[in-house]
């Protein structure tokens, strides 16, 4: 970027902080003001394994094409953090500007020629005005967001605005935070040339948004589903999906003459318990979940075996962290493909769905309900920390006030008391799907539960035979599934003999991709699988391209494995471009992986092409 | 073997209950546990106290874990739904279906290595949760599927079929549950037929954790001389403090007590129960005096029995905490549940 081009509503910003020091409050205020100016922005929060006292770093993208991933460049940084200071510096795009808190010097820590660099003396400004140690620490991150808000042209009253209503509450601080802003904004239209290049311009791209993380969104789709049994243990990242249901929860479910409360919310001992409880509650006509991430479903393997061997309902969100072990717990990833679908000991394998965003695991979660009491089996909702923690424009969710649950099939008692008998097992519709009863209906809808051999019929056996007819079934079932299960997004518009395959959080960096690929001439299709089992047109557009991207977030090429596993598709198709650094993938890595693989494919075609000439 | 049903033919002379239903309609699948197994009188006990109690069959719910206890409750209650989970876990199954219907009646039958080893935490912590169930320990001190080994709850210095002795102290559930809270705390022997169906009446109707560990003889892998498990050395050693009779709540108070002797004390659903102390020193309503009795007699080598400590008035149970409605939260229509698109309307402003 050559520092006098004028860059409007398409820039990033970098926030490089210590945590624990009210940053994600100035952060926040920064996002939402640029959002509600009407412009599209995207938030993406890298933050330590930690309370206090670790570095941290917020990006702000300010996008007006709306793209949703984040860039992978960085044009303004904020270094507020003396520790991170140099590799902060060295993360500028060449042409950018770097603002730092010149109160002490650091000469030697910011050379760099090509940026500008802008000292604002944030602490001696905060001191001056602010009196205790605690309020001038968070006093001088709310002052930074003064400072942005001169540079990049923000509007102060809808700052203002946005603060009235943070602490609506508290008053008080809303003019202490107003103080703080505009010493920053002062300051930054005294000493330097405001706006810079890089601004904020009023949009309208925004009507019709909102600002939202998937996990409160996931929240939401329980809550809307009807769930009325949560059980969980804290882990990061899905211990704020868990928090948001009983915040949501706690304002919708509670009868304002009796204060009963229309759901009952389980911290359990661990995982293990966790899904044990909800379980049972399914088990017992509630419909319950539980969150948790990679760690957790370790520790549920063996429920999950007996949940989709007795045919039980459960709905379980998995909040993808980085792995192995506990790996990174604050960072992103796509991990559990491969846990997942087949977790626990035995033939087993369950129903996953990938949500891309915050929109769809709000309609996802309340799918997932559906499906699984249809299906009478686990199902997992595989999200992950960047979809599931960070903030994401998305379109306003929606609901359709005639939805009614999906209860599947369970029979009441006057059904039961129509048959001959009951038997639990029986596939009597041919699709593998057999009908269940609640217990307290009647002594004849009465069945045994078991994770050991069964018959159709219910009962305890050790025979080959009842045991394979089970087991058959339940692959019948599968299939029926397959049917069920939401399809791939496919766009292949394009004409191309080339596709991309992925899944969940890197569609934003794919869709952009695509665009820079377009833009220098390479067209390419585009496959977004939303569940497993893959819907039958997955296998339709595998076979329909040449070369085939399957662009995944982990190490071990997860997401072809399961293509390779369960299509036909021809493994000599198939490149992975594979996105583990803990960081949400952009476009960039996909753009430049592309590209790279087809000048690769040119070379080595050249002396076949010879060799047949 | 368990997939062999009972015929249902009853007798027309067989008593029956209030509802109309003989002990048969309390019954099973046939067991398939060895003959004279501890196990096998406890479920006559369940099927005894369940008939008393005129349960609707179809309003107990039976849970278990893994383990030849865990296969009892295939053995009892044939209409009422049974949940025969995985190791140890069964106490999570329970939480989950009693939080999604209270007004059923939950009966957990597990084992000492269920409980006491691999399920030790779930055990614990639905203490305490105070969940409403009925937690029934089959106690034998040894695993019996995997052929013999020490289970944790077996005595310092009994011996293995094999001659192996035992020489890690044991978990005992009793002092282990009043330790944690519980509020309902018996211990019996399978033999004692009259203790222990009362004693299972009075853990029925008690709102909250109730539990019994029953003292029962593993007559393949346990019953030899050396093992302080055994019928006989069980028989020698076990000693009544406190003798409970179940008043139920149709019956009028008959039973005759002697003043300072006997406590009355009404359950939760109304019913009475009579706690006549055998031992004049002891006082089941006392948590830490109780306690430290049973602690003294285990090491003279005893096993107290009888209902060991009780408190009706406890209030924690895990429904009365959560302020759940009365009507079980699986029956609350969806409609209730669904703040509709004008709700949706309403919770989306925070996010502009």
């Amino acid at each position: 970027m050559s520092p006098t081009a004028t860059r409007v509503n398409d820039f990033t910003i970098k926030i490089a902080t210590v945590n624990g020091t009210g940053s994600a409050s100035a952060n926040t205020l920064l996002m939402k003001s640029i959002f509600r100016s009407g412009i599209p922005v995207v938030g993406k929060n890298y933050f330590p394994s930690n309370i206090q006292g670790l570095p941290t770093w917020y990006e702000i993208r300010v996008t007006r094409a709306g793209y949703v991933a984040r860039s992978g460049t960085v044009d303004l940084m904020v270094a507020m953090n003396a520790e991170t200071y140099s590799r902060d510096v060295r993360e500028v795009a060449p042409g950018g500007y770097l603002v730092y808190d010149s109160t002490w010097p650091r000469p030697a820590l910011l050379k760099r020629d090509d940026i500008t660099v802008l000292g604002v003396p944030l602490a001696r400004l905060c001191n001056e005005s602010f009196n205790g140690v605690r309020t001038r620490i968070l006093m001088k991150n709310i002052c930074y967001a003064g400072v942005l808000a001169a540079l990049l042209d923000l509007d102060l009253e809808r700052i203002r605005e946005l603060l009235a209503e943070t602490y609506a509450k508290k008053p008080q601080l809303v003019e202490s935070n107003m103080k703080a802003i505009q010493l920053g904004y002062d300051y930054a239209r005294a000493h330097f040339s405001c706006p810079l290049p890089l601004k904020v311009e009023k949009m309208d791209r925004t009507a019709g948004h909102v600002m939202i993380d998937g996990n409160t969104a996931a929240a939401l789709g329980c809550l809307f589903a009807g769930a009325t049994v949560a059980a969980w243990y804290p882990i990061t990242p899905s211990t704020s999906l868990m928090d948001a249901f009983k915040m949501f929860a706690d304002r919708t479910r509670v009868d304002q003459d009796t204060g009963a409360r229309n759901f009952a919310f389980i911290q359990a001992e661990d995982e293990l318990a966790a899904v044990g409880m909800a379980i049972g509650a399914m088990w017992n006509g509630a419909r319950a979940f539980t969150a948790t991430s990679g760690p957790g479903i370790s520790l549920m393997n063996e429920f999950l075996g007996l949940a989709y061997y007795a045919e039980v309902p459960t709905v379980i969100f998995d909040i993808q962290r980085v792995g192995p072990s506990t790996g990174m717990p604050t960072r992103t990833q796509q991990g559990d493909l491969m846990l997942a679908a087949y977790a626990s000991h035995g033939d087993t394998r369950h129903v996953c769905l990938y949500p891309a965003n915050p929109e769809e695991c709000f309609y996802m979660a309340v799918q997932a309900f559906d499906l699984a009491e249809r299906l009478q089996t686990p199902v997992l909702v595989l999200s992950d920390l960047d979809i599931g923690m960070n903030d994401w424009m998305c379109r306003d969710l929606e609901w359709d006030d005639s939805y009614r649950p999906d209860r599947g099939k369970v029979l009441g008692k006057e059904e039961v008391l129509k048959l001959k008998k009951f038997y639990r097992f029986l596939d009597v519709d041919e699709d593998g799907i057999p009908y269940r009863t609640l217990p307290g209906v009647d002594p004849k809808a009465a069945y045994f539960t078991r994770g050991s051999g069964h018959t159709q019929y219910g009962a305890y056996t050790e025979d080959s035979a009842d045991y394979q007819v089970v087991l058959d079934r339940l692959l019948r079932k599968w299939a029926t599934a397959k049917r069920l299960v939401p399809r791939a997004v496919i766009d292949a518009t394009s004409d191309s003999k080339i596709g991309l395959v992925s899944l969940g959080s890197c569609d934003g960096a794919i869709r952009e991709a695509r665009d820079v690929l377009a833009q220098r001439g390479v067209a390419v299709d585009y496959m977004r699988v939303r569940s497993f089992p893959f819907s039958e047109d997955v296998e339709r557009f595998l076979a329909a391209h040449e070369l085939l991207f399957v662009v995944e977030q982990n190490r071990d090429a997860q997401l072809r494995s399961l293509l390779t596993l369960e299509t036909a598709v021809d493994k000599a198709k198939l490149r992975s471009l594979l996105h583990y650094s803990g960081l949400p993938i952009s476009s960039a890595f996909i753009v430049e992986g592309v590209l790279a693989e087809l000048q690769h494919e040119r070379t080595a075609a050249r002396p076949r092409d010879a060799a047949h000439g | 073997m368990t997939f062999i049903a009972k015929p249902k033919v009853a007798h027309p002379s067989l008593p029956r209950n209030p509802l109309g239903l003989t002990r048969r309609d309390y019954e099973g699948a046939l067991s398939t546990l060895c003959a004279g197994c501890g196990h096998d009188s406890i479920t006559a006990a369940i099927v005894e106290a369940t008939w008393g109690l005129s349960l609707e069959p179809q309003n107990v719910v039976k849970l278990s874990g893994i383990g030849c206890s865990s296969k009892t409750t295939a053995y009892f209650v044939s209409g009422g739904h049974g949940f025969n989970s995985v190791h140890g876990r069964m106490p999570s199954i329970a939480m989950g279906a009693n939080a999604a219907n209270r007004n059923l009646t939950y009966i957990g039958v597990s084992g000492d290595g269920d409980t006491l080893s691999i399920g030790l935490g779930q055990f614990c912590h639905a203490i305490r949760r105070n969940l409403d169930m009925l937690y029934i320990i089959e106690n034998n001190g040894v695993y019996g599927l995997t052929k013999g080994q020490f289970s944790a709850s077996a005595d310092v210095g009994t011996k293995a079929k094999k001659g192996e002795t035992n020489v890690q102290p044991p978990i005992d559930p009793v002092l282990l549950a009043m330790t944690l809270g519980a509020s309902f705390v018996a211990r019996s022997f399978s033999g004692d037929k009259q203790q222990l169906v009362p004693l299972i009446q009075a853990g029925l109707s008690h709102r909250g954790f109730a539990l019994i560990d029953v003292l029962s003889p593993c007559v393949t892998f346990n019953d030899h001389e050396g093992s302080t498990k055994s019928y006989a050395y069980t028989r020698e050693h076990y000693e009544p403090a406190v003798q409970t009779d179940f008043v139920p709540l149709e019956r009028e108070i008959s039973v005759e007590y002697k003043e300072g002797e006997a406590v009355p004390v009404v359950m939760h659903d109304g019913s009475r129960i009579v706690l006549r102390k055998l031992d004049s020193a002891y006082d089941p309503t006392n948590r830490a005096s109780a306690a430290a009795h049973i602690q003294e007699r285990m090491k003279a080598g005893e096993y107290l029995t009888g209902l060991l400590f009780l408190d009706e008035t406890a209030q924690h149970e895990f429904h009365q905490v959560n302020s759940t409605p009365v009507a079980p939260l699986n029956s609350i229509p969806y409609e209730a549940l669904s703040p509709g698109s004008q709700g949706l309307k309403k919770i989306l402003a925070r996010y502009r």
